[in-house]
């Protein structure tokens, strides 16, 4: 079985895996990281959005070992000392979260369009979350969060 | 407390651990020395299961059991019920056929339940689920609801593929009005069939304690005491005190996690059977073929009108399609949720309604967000403007000429129904000034200065919600009561822990119960935990759908507080030497009226429960439940308009604005409220613009996938305008109606007669797909 | 999803002879595709060989008149590149509108190409703009590297390494996407440079093809309304639920014409 080694939410991990073990998986059962989910399997909902180095990735469309020598934040490491991050804050402020299944990757996907393009329009947020599908709030509130995340998170 | 308490847009409890990662899903959650389920699903939508054979996968590489429904037939596990018997037009029930957890001899629609394999891992289980042979003697495939009647039979005991053949109102009086109506409008529509899609695909996690021969099952349910009472009295035969219910975090429902499926079925009596703890979670893929469907009418509707355009009568004829098998309340669903709305916001006198109701082989279909109002109103709705354009009236003009006018509450409607209270004409003005209603020829000339297509669309729905009273359903044929009950516990430290037998799965419960409470009470909202979701600490309750949990389950919290401040009176009067008659609450305080004595309720609390200086005749505790049965639904309305663009070349349609005017009666969370409102508009615009769920003639699902199935995203939807108007609920304590499904009934219509506004035609159905729209364009082109 | 020997080779030379090696060898790039096709179990490969370790397989550079990008270059990587949006912004563009930015992120040109999805963009891109699959043995053209639906010139143990674009005098891409899935039903890209006028539509056939008759057109007269009248037969174009071959054969029409009109 390979073993592979990557840095989640700043810690060193090492584990032996089967090749096919998704990252998804990996950090839901080796990890108990439970904050990302999967919600398809045809990668489109964007439940189980991570970053790794830094970008947004469908974790349940890359391989564990994919991921060797990464670094890899999930939602879980997201918030620092206890304090919620501009952008989940944003969302708790302005209601872009109902059930809370998507959030997670709601959440890593906003954040990652702020460092990417910093600034972004309405249309552009509304592109940006092409695969990030929510049920519940018709992404109105989500699209008001993320504007105002972006604004805290720029200040 | 005005920043906490009922009318304050609170910042929701529950968001804390949803944006950390720390929401605790089915999922999520492992329980020791458990096995995995994976089902054995049928390929094929009709076909005898001649023989099943699990030697290899038995055999394969962690594989614990492989179960079949022999099994479960010898372990004498019943049918999945149907929990509302519908009396036909000739006065006899609804047939009801066998829906067996894992079928016994035959398959009826791809993704049917064959067998089960457990195994130590889920890989593994997948992996042995595909040796396991089944040899299937294919039979026709009945998958056209218009000619299922004429199809190869599903049930023996269904003669026809027909469920029932039912009927509401007085036809003489409606074929007679019809033909001396001045003008009458005849249309044809199809509500569309919809897949659910909750996020979170359905999950379960049962076990079984061999020292007290009970079991806990964790499921993504809506309404777990229900989900208990349908397993233990109806399938697996088990005392009720045996089977703790626990519905965790549930990432959304929409009616498609109300119901008692195979999978949490056969993994609680699996759980016995292996002696170990069974997990299944569904994938994507299972949750397109085998959760309940929505919708999938077909219908004629004729409007009669007079020489005034007032409506003189409506004539409604419906083909609802079931499904293989009946789903719990799937037969209500075309029936007493449907046909009992078709008096929408007007006085039409006399209306009749029949419905055939037919099985196919397609996934079961049952209650999805709105449940048989979005049906009525589509229909109501999209008669009622092309009835205008027939007419040449403007269609905001002929609805309000037709209102039931505020005076004339409660209002009874011929299709059985009492509506409490409204303003119909109120929330419309105020819709058309929101969409700038007198500025539209101005954008409709720009838009055709660009080559475009513009139409504007009226919903001007009813709904009712908190479906009531138990009484009356029972009468009708409902298998429940459909009260809800509420605790309120005082700790004694002054904390308060709220149970609710209404379960929240996105709909922010934890936050709004807790303003309720912490508003009556006068206890700081931090104070207040909100409990729900698990049978083993909250009473007998009924659970989410319908719109039903502040209208019903606040309303008994709001009944168990007044029983706490009747209480706590006693104990106030004893301590301050008055009369209890003089003891006077307001916002956390008792007083002797008249005087500067006064108590707080935590102190009220702590003598409660350390009783050292307390009344002889009176209980210790502060804990107080109370079980609400209304005395009717409420009757939530509005106005919905859409104003859209299409690009005739392409057939793209932009949805350019949207007003939403809604009257919920009182508003405890204006920030939840519109966050529902906007939910419910993405899912019906969904179901209008986007979402479509097709069988092929063999009832292959050809959309099982995101790839297909069409869900609205982001940047197919605008930002919408909603307001609301407020005429209190006049038959419950808090005056609330009621706000999780208007925007998915309102919706539609509103998107689909702008669409025809703006195509010049009646004849395009849901959803208005880029081709059928362009085909439509082009023909109107080529006719100039 | 079935067990596979998994491999990281550090060099293209490594790759190669994994694969070689291999009983059922599959190369995964970005794996956007391959990884939800062994979800499903539709393929069941022996070995999947990962190029992501090879360097040289990675990056963006000017080579005399092209702009060669490596073929694991990701499509997000495409759509910011400086270069690319200066010389080519048709190809930036069509990269940006790739599935989601998360396929962008991992998705590569060369896991694209090899895969000839009928529906991908970038079938439409190489050939559009005239460009050059190069590979661990020879290079191709893009009109022979495409052969038909999945299908591609590729040999069972060739590796693509890198596409040259030709820089065009104008070039831009129109796409019609599946509301569902986003991939193009129909995405025409018009170019227009040393090589002429070409105008590769992918989404709507098989496999992405050239429409003569509308090159002709613009190599006259470059402009949408030269080509007004020219429509594209619907026989042999796909037809699905989302779009029939006669609406995919209009849409041919439409998204030329846009294209034609934004390339300027």
């Amino acid at each position: 079985m390979p073993s592979v080694t990557m840095t989640v939410n700043g810690q060193q991990v090492t584990r032996d895996v089967e090749g096919r073990t998704l990252l998804t998986d990996f950090l839901r059962q080796d990890l108990a990281l439970t904050g990302t989910h999967v919600g398809c399997d045809t990668s489109q909902c964007g439940a189980c959005v991570v970053h790794v180095d830094g970008k947004s990735v469908k974790a349940c469309t890359m391989l564990a070992v994919q991921a060797e020598g990464a670094e890899v934040t999930t939602i879980e490491g997201l918030a620092q000392n206890g304090e919620l991050h501009p952008m989940q804050a944003a969302f708790k402020e302005h209601h872009g979260l109902q059930c809370g299944f998507c959030t997670p990757g709601m959440v890593m996907s906003a954040v990652d369009l702020v460092n990417t393009k910093g600034e972004a329009s309405e249309t552009e947020i509304r592109d940006w979350l092409e695969g990030n599908i929510c049920r519940c709030t018709g992404y109105h509130n989500i699209v008001k969060a993320i504007q105002a995340g972006a604004k805290a998170m720029r200040s | 407390m005005p920043d906490t308490g009922i009318g304050a847009s609170v910042r929701r409890k529950e968001d804390q651990r949803f944006l950390t990662g720390k929401g605790r899903y089915t999922d999520d959650l492992n329980r020791p020395g458990q096995v995995h389920a994976v089902f054995v699903r049928s390929p094929h939508a009709h076909a005898t299961v001649a023989s099943v054979n699990i030697a290899a996968a038995a055999a394969a590489p962690g594989v614990i059991a492989v179960l079949t429904g022999k099994d479960m037939e010898a372990d004498g596990v019943g049918s999945l019920p149907c929990g509302w018997t519908v009396t036909d037009k000739h006065g006899e029930p609804h047939k009801a056929p066998d829906h067996f957890p894992l079928v016994r001899d035959k398959v009826r629609y791809v993704g049917d339940h064959v067998a089960v394999v457990l195994a130590e891992s889920a890989i593994q289980a997948k992996d042995a689920a595909e040796l396991v042979e089944v040899d299937y003697q294919m039979l026709p495939a009945n998958v056209d609801p218009s000619k299922a009647m004429d199809g190869p039979l599903l049930h023996d005991n269904a003669p026809s593929n027909l469920c029932y053949d039912w009927e509401l109102g007085d036809q003489a009086a409606v074929d007679e009005a019809l033909s001396r109506a001045a003008h009458v409008t005849t249309v044809d529509l199809v509500n569309n069939r919809l897949i659910p899609n909750a996020i979170e695909p359905r999950a379960a996690i049962a076990e079984f304690d061999t020292g007290t021969d009970s079991y806990t099952l964790y499921s993504t349910s809506q309404n777990p005491h229900l989900l208990r009472l349908i397993l233990c009295a109806f399938v697996l035969g088990i005392p009720e005190s045996k089977l703790r219910v626990i519905a965790p975090d549930v990432g959304g429902g929409f009616g498609s996690k109300i119901y008692c499926y195979a999978e949490e079925t056969v993994c609680t009596w699996a759980a016995r059977k292996t002696g170990r703890p069974v997990k299944w979670t569904g994938e994507r893929s299972e949750s397109f073929l085998a959760d309940a469907h929505g919708r999938d009418h077909m219908t004629r509707v004729q409007l009669g009108m007079d020489a005034e355009g007032k409506f003189v009568a409506m004539k409604v004829d419906t083909t609802a399609n079931l499904g293989a098998y009946l789903s719990n309340f799937a037969t209500c669903v075309p029936t007493y949720l449907y046909a009992t709305l078709l008096a929408g916001q007007y006085t039409t006198p006399v209306i009749h309604c029949n419905v055939k109701a037919v099985f196919t082989n397609t996934a079961p279909v049952d209650a999805y967000r709105g449940a048989g109002r979005p049906e009525a109103t589509y229909v109501i709705e999209r008669v009622v403007e092309a009835a205008a354009r027939e007419i040449g009236v403007d269609p905001a003009e002929l609805r309000k000429r037709n209102f039931v006018p505020p005076d004339a509450f409660p209002y009874a409607t011929p299709v059985a129904l009492t509506y409490d209270s409204g303003q119909y004409a109120l929330a419309m003005d105020k819709a058309l000034e929101l969409i700038d209603y007198a500025g539209f020829p101005a954008r409709r000339e720009a838009s055709k200065a660009k080559g475009k297509l513009r139409g504007i669309g009226f919903s001007a729905y009813i709904e009712a919600c908190g479906i009531a009273p138990s009484a009356v359903v029972g009468s009708l044929g409902a298998g429940v009561g459909l009260y809800e009950s509420g605790q309120v516990r005082f700790n004694p430290t002054g904390t308060v822990s709220v149970f609710t037998g209404s379960h929240s799965h996105g709909q922010g419960h934890e936050t709004t119960f807790s303003q309720l409470v912490s508003d009556t009470l006068g206890v700081p909202i931090e104070n207040v935990e909100v409990v729900h979701g698990d049978t083993g600490s909250i009473p007998f309750g009924m659970g989410t759908y319908g719109s039903r949990s502040l209208a019903v389950g606040g309303s008994a919290l709001s009944k168990a507080c007044d029983k706490i401040i009747e209480k706590g009176k006693k104990i106030a009067a004893h301590l301050m030497e008055a009369s209890v008659d003089d003891i006077e609450f307001d916002q956390g305080t008792f007083r002797v009226a008249g005087t500067d004595k006064e108590k707080a309720i935590g102190e009220i609390a702590f003598a409660a429960y350390v009783p050292h200086n307390y009344p002889e005749d009176l209980e210790p505790g502060l804990d107080e439940t109370s079980f609400y049965d209304p005395l009717n639904f409420t009757y939530p309305a509005g106005t919905h308009v859409c104003e859209l663009e299409i690009d005739p070349e392409t057939g793209v349609i932009e949805i350019a604005d949207w007003a939403a005017v809604d009257d919920f009666g009182k508003v405890v969370n204006p920030m939840i409220v519109e966050g529902q409102v906007h939910g419910g508009i993405a899912q019906g615009v969904g179901q209008a613009m986007l979402e479509n769920c097709v069988y092929d003639a063999d009832g292959q699902l050809l959309t099982g996938s995101y790839m297909d199935y069409c869900m609205p995203r982001a940047d197919d939807l605008p930002s919408f305008k909603v307001e609301t108007t407020e005429t209190p609920c006049p038959h419950n304590p808090l005056g609330v109606k009621g706000c999780g499904e208007a925007g998915a009934i309102a919706a539609p219509a509103a998107f689909m007669n702008a669409v025809t506004d703006a195509l010049g035609t009646e004849d395009i159905a849901m959803p208005a797909s880029p081709e059928k729209v362009w085909r439509i364009a082009q023909a109107a082109q080529a006719a100039e | 999803m079935y067990e596979f020997n998994y491999h990281r080779p550090a060099s293209l030379d490594a790759a190669a002879s994994a694969l070689s090696g291999a009983g059922e060898g599959k190369i995964v790039a970005g794996g956007m595709t391959l990884i939800p096709t062994l979800k499903q179990r539709l393929a069941q490969p022996s070995d999947l060989i990962d190029l992501s370790a090879i360097a040289d397989l990675k990056g963006i550079s000017e080579d005399g008149g092209s702009i060669v990008i490596g073929a694991m270059t990701t499509h997000a990587e495409v759509a910011d590149n400086a270069t690319v949006k200066a010389k080519i912004p048709a190809l930036a563009d069509l990269a940006e509108g790739i599935g989601d930015i998360q396929v962008r992120n991992r998705g590569t040109i060369g896991g694209s190409i090899a895969n000839a999805d009928p529906a991908a963009d970038y079938p439409g891109g190489l050939v559009g703009l005239g460009a050059t699959v190069r590979t661990n043995k020879r290079e191709i053209a893009a009109d022979d590297f495409f052969t038909g639906m999945f299908e591609t010139a590729l040999a069972e143990d060739e590796i693509v390494t890198a596409v040259a674009f030709p820089v065009p005098d104008k070039a831009a891409y129109a796409k019609f996407a599946n509301p569902a899935s986003r991939y193009a039903i129909v995405g025409v890209l018009v170019s227009q440079g040393a090589g002429g006028v070409r105008v590769a539509v992918t989404g709507a056939g098989p496999s992405v093809f050239r429409v003569t008759e509308m090159e002709q057109a613009l190599a006259s007269n470059f402009s949408a309304a030269a080509i007004e009248g020219i429509a594209v037969p619907a026989d042999g174009l796909n037809s699905d639920i989302h779009a029939s071959a006669e609406y995919r054969a209009h849409l041919v029409g439409v998204m030329a014409r846009r294209a034609v009109a934004a390339a300027g």
